[in-house]
Formats: structure tokens, C-alpha cells, sequence
């Protein structure tokens, strides 16, 4: 009955989405973003958000990547480790699945 | 008040304090309410969508136990028509085949479930309910089923904390995500037990000790919250996340609180939906500007560095254990009670030759409509 389970490593071919029970959604009382998942609100952060809407299940986190470089017109490296941290903690947390 | 009064963020709803199980440390208060006393299907859906429109984002829909509730579906259809995100927290037995199918397809997000304990006898015990255990695990196999996430939620106290492993290796068999082990707050049915509940230091040391290496060994597999025994912390939790801060309740009837156990403070007077908009009350009730903010607090919280980590603790406890509603939480290192707290716990713990003894069910005081002892 046990499902085998294993902690999910985030790297730049993983393509990573909201499961359906956690949700991006938009508060017009609070004009901000939401997270809404099981017995948690996350307010995401400007930077934070412009990664969550690019996981779609089907964008790899290399081209995440690329996208966030181009729009805060970054280099790549420089961004890389907070991107592929900021999707490891939110794996960890299961508010983000591999499809 | 110079506290700005922010919207609240989410929602514990009450349904009806009927429930199959008899736990002895329910939340709910002392004098139950039977089910002539609850509000009808129009009242609560008005309620929710107030609740939406003040900026509510999550509704816990509890009890007793949510599912007696007829109208579940309907409610839960409502909220999710309103994008508010509906957490059902169940006891999970005698729920008919089917519904959690139903309930999902109404919109529900997310299902918790309780365990009394990891081993039948245990779970027996304490819900004072035959099959309780396998009954649960049918209904976590439907949430499952149903493509609905699972959190297991496992209130601690002396009689199941030896089983704490077990609940973790039970949530992982369940496929559940989240894991609750939540040592039983003593307010409510909880109080009137306490000295049959309270666990031994050692024990809570153990316990620990386990929850850490779990939480390290299931990172991204398990998620496990642990909300630790208050009398055995250094600092009081922000009960509430702070009075009328981001969160209310609403009792059976209506009534609209600011904590589940605020009805222990005599003082105060509560306001019942229908008789007001929940937004005048959650803004203008005495109630919910009693302990709103930090202006109320005393010493050592008036000055204290952590008056806006803590938000003072507990209203409850300090009333329970300080005799004052405003008095700090008596559990804080800080609290001139806390010496009180201290021989709470040294006094629960059972006398070597009647080990025994305290491990049977003759200490609880099962809860049940009309079983309350008299104050």
C-alpha cells in the first residue's frame, strides 16, 4: 500500500508545476498574490512570483532561468542558484511537483 | 483602539458540535450544542459569502464532526464558487460511500483527518469509539480515492505519545502529505482532563527527538508540523496568530468568536451572526477589540521584545491558570505563573505504583452532550 516516495532533486531539466490543490491566486481586497495551499496562505515576493507563473509543467527551470535573465536583465549565473533554491524549497515544501 | 483592524485571512467554522467520537481533550466547549440549535443551510451560506467579501482566503470546516452536516456539499460549493480555499477537518467514520467523491466534485481542496492513536486499542480508548482506527483508514483511502490531498492530524497527550513513530510510518502508508502531531492545548474538554492528558517530561523530550529526525529524513516527502506541549515551552504560542488578528471562529449557532475556547473568558460577550454583519462585528465587537493589538497587554508583555511575536499567548490559558484574561500567558518563561505551570505538570504525573492506573480510560471524562461537570 505504501507509495515509494523520495524527495524530489530540482535541476535545470526539471519541469516543475503547482499541483492542483495548491493554488496562485490574485486578492483584489490585498492587490497581491496568494499561494493557497493546505492550511497555509504564502504571499510570494515579486521575484518569487514571476518563477511560480512560469511553472507550468511544461517550462524547464533552465529556461525559467533564461526568462527571469532576459525580464530583470541578469546574467544567468548570477540568478541560477537563487532560482534552483527558491524551486528546492518549494518542492521540499510540496507546493511545487515535478510533471 | 490604534491598532488598525486588518481583514482576516481565514475562517474556522464550527458546522455542529454533534460528532461520533468522545474525545476527552475536543476543543469544543464544555456545553454542547444539540442540532435544534444550529444555524440552517441560508444562514451559513450568507455567512460564507460575507466571509469572502471581508477577505477571507481559507475556511476550516469543522465541528464535532462537519459531515453530520447535510448541507456540507452545498457549502463547500459555495465557498469554492467564492475561490475561498476549504479545508475539511474530519474525524472520519460513518462518512457514506461516495461522498468524499461528492465533496471533491463540489470544490473541496483539501481533507483532515484525525487519529486518536497509531494502534487500534489506543485509538479505541480515547475516542471511545469501536473500529475508530479502521474505519479512518477506509475514509483516508476515499480522501486518496477522490484525488484529494491528506493531512493526518494526531493530537498527543500521555496515552498516545509512545506511538509517535507509528503515526508517522501511518501517514506515510496513507499517502498523506502533511502530518500533524499536535500535543493536546489544554482548553475545553482538554481542561477538565488534564491531569489524565499530560505527558511526562521525558516523554515530550523523546517525542522531540523523533519529530526532528523525521522531519530531517522526509523533507519533500512528508511535511510534519509539530505544535509543541505549551506547559512544557519557554515562550507561549501567538494563539490565533494575536486576538482578532488574521483569524476567527464561528460557533454552531453563529456566534462569531475570537478564539474557539474565547466563550471561557467571562467578560467578555459575544455577538451572533444575523444579528450583525460579520464585518461589524469582526471591526466594532468588545470582544474582538478586547485583546486586538498590543495596547491591552501588561507587564511583562507591555514592554517585552516578543509582544508582536507572541501576541501575549493565550487569552484562555491566562485566564484558566492566571484567573486573568489579560495577564500574560502564564506558560512564558516571563510570567510571574509560570512557578503555577510548572507544579501543573509535577502534580499530573502518576505516582509510580498506580502507573496503571492512570493509563485506563477511568480518568477521562469522555466528551458528551450533558456529560460537562459542574463548575
Amino acid at each position: 500500500m505504501q507509495a515509494v516516495q523520495e524527495r524530489a532533486a530540482v535541476t535545470r531539466r526539471s519541469r516543475l508545476a503547482l499541483p492542483r490543490h495548491v493554488r496562485l491566486q490574485y486578492d483584489p481586497l490585498r492587490q497581491a498574490w496568494a499561494v493557497l495551499a493546505p492550511e497555509r496562505v504564502f504571499w510570494p515576493n515579486e521575484i518569487g512570483l514571476e518563477i511560480l507563473r512560469r511553472c507550468d509543467g511544461k517550462t524547464s527551470v533552465r529556461a525559467i532561468i533564461a526568462a527571469l535573465a532576459l525580464e530583470f536583465d541578469a546574467e544567468e549565473e548570477e540568478i541560477s542558484e537563487d532560482v534552483l533554491a527558491f524551486l528546492q524549497e518549494w518542492s521540499d515544501n510540496l507546493l511545487l511537483r515535478a510533471s | 483602539m490604534s491598532d488598525p483592524v486588518v481583514p482576516p485571512i481565514a475562517m474556522l467554522a464550527e458546522l455542529t458540535h454533534r460528532c461520533p467520537l468522545q474525545c476527552p481533550y475536543c476543543s469544543n466547549p464544555l456545553e454542547l450544542m444539540k442540532a435544534n440549535r444550529e444555524m440552517d443551510t441560508a444562514a451559513w451560506l450568507d455567512l460564507f459569502d460575507q466571509a469572502a467579501d471581508m477577505g477571507v482566503l481559507q475556511v476550516h470546516l469543522s465541528g464535532g464532526e462537519p459531515t453530520l452536516r447535510r448541507d456540507l456539499e452545498e457549502i463547500v460549493g459555495k465557498l469554492s464558487s467564492r475561490r475561498v480555499y476549504t479545508n475539511l477537518i474530519t474525524a472520519g467514520v460513518g462518512i457514506a460511500e461516495g461522498r468524499m467523491e461528492g465533496l471533491a466534485e463540489a470544490g473541496l481542496d483539501h481533507v483532515q483527518l484525525s487519529l486518536q492513536g497509531a494502534r487500534t486499542q489506543t485509538a479505541e480508548l480515547v475516542s471511545n469509539y469501536k473500529g475508530a482506527l479502521e474505519k479512518k483508514v477506509e475514509t483516508a483511502r476515499r480522501v486518496r480515492a477522490a484525488g484529494l490531498p491528506l493531512t493526518v492530524n494526531a493530537p498527543v497527550h500521555r496515552h498516545n505519545i509512545g506511538e509517535v513513530e507509528q503515526f508517522i510510518e501511518l501517514a506515510l502508508s496513507l499517502d498523506a502529505e502533511r502530518l500533524e502531531i499536535a500535543n493536546v492545548q489544554y482548553s475545553g474538554w482538554a481542561l477538565v482532563n488534564r491531569a489524565a492528558l499530560m505527558p511526562s517530561p521525558a516523554a515530550v523530550e523523546r517525542e522531540i527527538e523523533i519529530v526532528e529526525a523525521a522531519r530531517e529524513r522526509l523533507r519533500g516527502v512528508l511535511n510534519i508540523d509539530f505544535v509543541p506541549p505549551d506547559y512544557f515551552a519557554t515562550y507561549p504560542k501567538p494563539c490565533m496568530g494575536g486576538w482578532a488578528r488574521d483569524a476567527f471562529a464561528v460557533a454552531p449557532d453563529g456566534t462569531v468568536l475570537p478564539c474557539h475556547a474565547a466563550q471561557t473568558i467571562p467578560s467578555l460577550t459575544f455577538e451572533r451572526f444575523g444579528e450583525r454583519s460579520l464585518a461589524e462585528i469582526w471591526t466594532d465587537s468588545p470582544a474582538f477589540n478586547a485583546f486586538r493589538g498590543t495596547g491591552w497587554m501588561q507587564e511583562p508583555c507591555r514592554s517585552c521584545e516578543r509582544r508582536e511575536i507572541d501576541w501575549g499567548g493565550c487569552r484562555c490559558q491566562a485566564m484558566a491558570i492566571a484567573g486573568d484574561a489579560a495577564a500574560t500567558d502564564p506558560v512564558c518563561v516571563k510570567s510571574p505563573f509560570r512557578e503555577r505551570v510548572l507544579a501543573l505538570v509535577q502534580d499530573a504525573q502518576p505516582k509510580l505504583e498506580s502507573v496503571e492506573a492512570h493509563s485506563t480510560a477511568e480518568n477521562f471524562k469522555y466528551r458528551r452532550i450533558g456529560a460537562a461537570p459542574v463548575a
